[in-house]
């Protein structure tokens, strides 16, 4: 177990590593600067700019600079909010993004699971083939279709739901939380029922039904945790695809959350902000994926986590 | 099957909460004197010396207040901190008197010397301010803030007394009361900066609700990042008893789709944007929640006349004539925009170019591409009209990309661009065409045409002509309005006559505003005073 972590702690470095710098070149190459506006800046002010946010030192000079900041967990202050940290605004904007990724993967974990099995069971029927073409348009259905459409009939013709908002009013959540999740639901629907269909093929699934086991024992008591382990080999970068990916619907939605900072960084060049955001989100999935490594572990006995590498 | 299990308790789960949802924004605002509004992006803060954009002075009118404020209708300048002003013949020096009660937020009086204090602060080069040449006016501002005097006493400001602020100008500045109802120019509460870091640091923690100090109708309660900034009335306040709003929330909204569809489930009293597509049925179905109002910008094209074969004054003058603006107007952008064949929009405050040498000509047109050595288009070479991503912005170039095959049979290429690769091709004068818009700081045609000075920071075609340069120059010494509207017509003339630009049409503000929203006059800057907004429960049944 612990040689498990240690190996992959090391692995990760280097691709953080490789990540920060990548980065931090990149961004600086895009054409236009963090201060250039519409209305021109004078020069003058523009040289005390970049002072002030020491973009006037030679650039590997920056990279070092910055680099010493962030071993002593400094991420700087943001270009464009200027009384802002970068650590202040993902402070402000992770958990909100975190709470809603939470409730999509839980939504998309019942509706994809529940639907998954049903079509396992009695495959090549109806019951497999309605639950799995819902699945496939909701694959096909990106959020920026689904969103609106929701806000239109549940939020506007229906007026049951909030349309906007997290938190403000009660239910706000709700539509949200269904737009992000229903595409992570559809991909959990294929890949439980692909799991299942293997499982209940295999003899001790037969050997249960043969003890005179009810259908639903075999299913839940010993399909189940066999035919669940693509879900859970999906779930790390599930969910770190939910974090990094919430721009959309937090968008649609009017929700305060890091995806919204993360896309609006770029386009407003927000150097620090890029950087912090980026290095989170990475750090985030290398995490998520070893702990979705584990759980496959646990769930598959068959494997051990020496074997994993 | 699960559409038989689970869509009915999915469904009974939405009942449920559904049931819950109380009255709307909207429905509860009035009661309460609470308005929404939709305010663009976050604010980049809320430091009225630092900042630059729309979001940040919609926020600030409300927690500060300048010498002077603007009548909602018609923008006359009128007595805010100050109560009085008196002007020197020669119109190079004001004298204003502060009124007596006007306090800051805490309970502090406002005193001549915090403007002093402040306009050292707005000017000192060490902030940064990028509208610190709002002030350039003012004897030896420039200097000051370009580091070259370091004595601010010489700087024309000065406190006579706790209540005389003496103001002494470089030049007769006609518009000069104008710029001092820009949050620019306002004065912040001394002590409160230098609690939170010097007088010229930038970004420290003075604009957070709780730290922020301020003199206008209403103070910071509290701003919840990319969501919402409430503000609360504020007892202090010198005027508070013309004030009924008793808080103001704004949402930065990035999207203007999303924005509408807070509007229409009546989270919003008013947007600050409208979706294009939205505008025509809002016009027909909801015309009493749709406002149109002129507004003092220019849509136009930037063409870089260093380079062949926009070096041709004949060229750019068949590019401009040959562009349909009416039915750009009227097929497009629909918002009752006005087609416009000169840069200054027409009544900024009572001028009106006079230029008719661009119109849309066809016939002229072609002869003058031919003259330029390109009959029917031949031998011109394909060219880049460049824009920043938007959709409007696409459609409109599409368009002209056309109107410009069919009628010179010359080909252009559009290429869109992210807004800050846009921007530094633009300063770079990496482009061919490149759309481009302006609005006015101040109701006066010199916010627009002194722009087109040699080198002047926004020009950015490469165009120079030393006799504009002139009669800008001299307009600005100009103190009798008559005259001074004369030479800027003339420099109007030979701006259009050279065409290194290409206006299009003259923007409209297309908001959409609940009928509750009362006070809120239309005006060409766009600007509100919520002093004087209320709301108000009108016949119509609103909020749905």
């Amino acid at each position: 177990m612990i040689r498990f972590f240690l190996s992959r702690l090391l692995q990760a470095m280097p691709v953080i590593f490789i990540v920060i710098t990548a980065t931090f070149f990149l961004i600086r190459s895009a054409p236009g600067g963090p201060f250039d506006a519409d209305k021109v800046v004078s020069q003058e002010v523009i040289e005390r700019l970049n002072e002030r946010y020491n973009l006037d030192a030679p650039i590997h000079q920056q990279y070092f600079d910055y680099l010493s900041h962030l071993i002593r967990g400094d991420f700087g202050p943001s270009f464009r909010y200027t009384n802002r940290s970068v650590t202040e605004m993902i402070g402000a904007g992770l958990p909100i993004t975190f709470e809603l990724a939470i409730y999509a993967i839980m939504i998309a974990l019942i509706i994809g699971i529940s639907a998954g099995m049903l079509a396992a069971v009695r495959p090549n029927t109806a019951q497999d083939y309605i639950p799995m073409s819902l699945a496939m348009t909701g694959i096909c259905m990106p959020s920026f279709l689904l969103g609106p459409l929701l806000v239109l009939v549940f939020g506007i013709w229906l007026q049951w739901l909030p349309v906007s908002g997290w938190g403000y009013s009660p239910g706000d959540k709700i539509l949200p939380a269904i737009t992000l999740g229903s595409t992570y639901a559809a991909y959990i629907a294929r890949l439980t029922r692909g799991g299942m269909l293997e499982v209940l093929n295999q003899d001790y699934i037969r050997t249960a039904k043969a003890k005179g086991l009810s259908t639903s024992k075999i299913i839940f008591k010993h399909a189940l945790r066999g035919g669940l382990a693509p879900v859970v080999a999906f779930l790390g970068p599930a969910i770190a695809g939910l974090l990094a990916g919430s721009f959309v619907v937090e968008t649609i939605f009017q929700i305060p959350g890091l995806g919204r900072f993360y896309v609006q960084a770029a386009f407003n060049r927000d150097y620090t902000m890029i950087m912090g955001t980026t290095i989170l989100l990475s750090c985030l999935i290398v995490f998520l994926n070893m702990l979705s490594d584990l759980l496959a572990v646990w769930l598959n006995p068959r494997l051990t986590l020496d074997a994993k590498h | 099957m699960p559409n038989k299990i689970l869509l009915p308790v999915l469904l009974s789960i939405l009942l449920l909460v559904g049931c819950d949802l109380g009255p709307s924004n909207i429905e509860s605002a009035t009661a309460k004197q609470i308005l929404h509004l939709g305010n663009g992006t976050e604010p980049k803060d809320l430091d009225p010396h630092t900042v630059t954009g729309v979001p940040e002075h919609n926020i600030i009118s409300a927690l500060f207040e300048g010498l002077i404020s603007v009548d909602p209708a018609t923008l006359a300048p009128q007595p805010a901190v100050a109560e009085s002003w008196v002007i020197s013949n020669d119109g190079k020096r004001y004298t204003f008197t502060l009124r007596d009660n006007s306090n800051w937020s805490n309970g502090d009086p406002v005193t001549a010397d915090d403007f002093v204090w402040s306009w050292q602060r707005m000017l000192s080069p060490a902030l940064a301010s990028e509208y610190a040449y709002q002030l350039f006016t003012v004897k030896n501002a420039q200097a000051f803030n370009h580091g070259e005097l370091k004595d601010f006493s010489q700087v024309g400001v000065k406190a006579i007394n706790s209540k005389t602020l003496v103001i002494e100008l470089e030049n007769p500045t006609p518009y000069f009361l104008s710029l001092l109802a820009h949050y620019s120019t306002f004065a912040v509460h001394p002590p409160t900066i230098l609690a939170f870091g010097e007088r010229d640091q930038a970004g420290t923690l003075w604009t957070r609700p709780g730290n922020l100090v301020g003199n206008g109708p209403f103070t910071l309660d509290s701003w919840r990042l990319n969501y919402i900034i409430r503000v609360k009335k504020n007892p202090h306040y010198w005027d508070h008893e013309t004030v009924r709003l008793n808080e103001i929330l704004f949402y930065p909204i990035d999207s203007a789709l999303t924005e509408e569809r807070m509007f229409r489930t009546g989270v919003l009293h008013a947007t600050s944007s409208t979706p294009l597509d939205k505008i025509a049925s809002y016009q027909t179905n909801d015309p009493d929640k749709i406002s149109i109002d002129p507004y003092l910008g220019t849509y136009y094209y930037r063409l870089n006349v260093t380079e062949k074969p926009l070096d041709d004054v004949r060229v750019r003058r068949a590019l401009s004539m040959s562009i349909d603006r009416q039915a750009i107007t009227d097929s497009i952008t629909k918002g009752g925009q006005i087609p416009a064949f000169t840069f200054t929009p027409p009544n900024t405050q009572g001028y009106f170019a006079n230029n008719n040498s661009i119109r849309y000509d066809l016939a002229l047109a072609q002869q003058l591409l031919s003259e330029a050595g390109f009959p029917n288009g031949e031998g011109f070479p394909e060219i880049e009209l460049t824009y920043n991503t938007s959709d409007g912005h696409r459609r409109i170039a599409v368009a002209i990309q056309q109107m410009w095959k069919l009628a010179l049979n010359i080909n252009v290429r559009l290429s869109n661009q992210d807004w800050k690769v846009y921007l530094s091709r633009i300063q770079a004068l990496d482009y061919s065409i490149a759309r481009a818009a302006w609005i006015g700081d101040y109701p006066d045609p010199n916010t627009f045409l002194d722009m087109f000075v040699t080198d002047g920071g926004n020009n950015q075609t490469g165009w120079s002509n030393s006799q504009y340069d002139e009669l800008i120059a001299s307009a600005a010494s100009e103190a009798d309005e008559k005259k001074r509207y004369k030479i800027f017509q003339q420099a109007e003339n030979l701006l259009m006559d050279e065409s290194p630009i290409i206006p299009i049409y003259t923007y409209t503000r297309v908001l959409l505003k609940h009928p509750q929203l009362k006070g809120w006059e239309p005006n060409i800057l766009d600007i509100h005073p919520y002093k004087y907004v209320y709301l108000e429960d009108s016949t119509i049944n609103g909020g749905q």
